[in-house]
């Protein structure tokens, strides 16, 4: 059972580092989702603002890091 | 769809990413070997093995029964939370903000732990799970990336090939310098990775919900070089804000 422990463990690590990071990316997907499968968004654009959320959160998850360390 | 460049990227990038894992195992049980026994270290890592052989059993099989979009929007997701959690990493890494990783100093702390363990009877049994846990750890990353990658476009096969030519080209320089692999520019390594991840994430994440991609899989190449130059921009304004924030420490 500890086996499975550490791998579990492991597996959730992967994808969360930085718990803020994960949750806006979560949030970008299924926001992105509902547009595309519920309120008829063209899948291009909805892909397209996939793109665009990714270098968004990338850049605040930086920015947030450094601002951070800088104090 | 241009079958030479998914296959080829596919395995570069199972190659890749599973080369920095093998790296970074390779490292400890070397150390559990050297101040240990070798005895411990083959044990320890042959059960991680045989741990890892099962996960992939078990995964590959239930994978097939999942249907192909809802396969390709999961894979993208996870991927899309993995690549950029390296991404991340490797951009504060290459700005300063993060120190880099250093298998020496890692070898050093093994070594030391090992060695400190070595007057206890249970000593043997100590490495052996050190090796184990270092290679299981790394291992379910390579699991997940060959898995992940080689998946959706049933190309398992390949992305394995890439983390077996990792996996022997790593053990390979091991034993011929019989030291850790220090010299890798993991950082770099890491950081092509991330965006390799990152762009097949946007893909696949597009695919499942319906996208076809302009220049289908060439979309990916355009995502990996958009990417690349935002990591560029990025690193540069932040090793200059860290440079600024340094002048002013000293000053």
């Amino acid at each position: 059972m500890k086996i499975l422990q550490i791998i579990w463990e492991e597996f959730i690590g992967m994808f969360i580092d930085d718990g803020a990071l994960a949750l806006f990316a979560l949030a970008l997907i299924a926001g992105v989702s509902l547009a595309v499968k519920l309120a008829g968004l063209d899948p291009l654009i909805g892909g397209g603002l996939l793109l665009l959320g990714y270098l968004a959160i990338l850049t605040e998850g930086v920015h947030r890091f450094a601002k951070k360390k800088r104090g | 769809m241009d079958n030479l460049t998914t296959i080829s990227s596919t395995i570069l990038t199972s190659f890749l990413a599973s080369f920095v894992e093998i790296v970074e195992a390779f490292t400890i049980v070397l150390a559990v070997g050297l101040t240990n026994t070798w005895r411990s270290a083959f044990t320890g890592t042959a059960l991680a093995l045989i741990v890892l052989a099962a996960l992939i059993m078990v995964l590959g099989p239930l994978l097939q029964l999942v249907p192909l979009t809802a396969l390709q929007f999961v894979v993208g997701v996870l991927l899309g939370l993995f690549g950029m959690r390296w991404l991340r990493k490797a951009i504060l890494r290459a700005s300063g903000y993060i120190p880099l990783h250093d298998e020496e100093k890692a070898f050093r702390e093994e070594t030391e732990t090992l060695a400190k363990q070595r007057g206890l009877g249970r000593a043997d049994y100590l490495a052996m799970i050190a090796a184990f846990k270092a290679v299981l750890l790394e291992g379910v990353e390579v699991v997940f990336i060959v898995v992940a990658v080689g998946s959706t476009h049933g190309l398992t096969l390949y992305a394995s090939l890439g983390a077996l030519l990792a996996c022997v080209l790593v053990i390979g320089a091991g034993l011929l310098v019989h030291r850790p692999l220090a010299r890798v520019p993991e950082n770099s390594l890491k950081l092509v990775v991330g965006l390799m991840l990152t762009s097949f994430s946007i893909f696949w994440t597009g695919e499942g919900l319906g996208v076809v991609w302009p220049g289908e899989d060439f979309a990916i190449v355009g995502f990996f070089i958009l990417l690349s130059a935002f990591s560029a921009i990025a690193i540069k304004m932040l090793k200059s804000s860290h440079v600024t924030v340094l002048k002013e420490q000293t000053l």
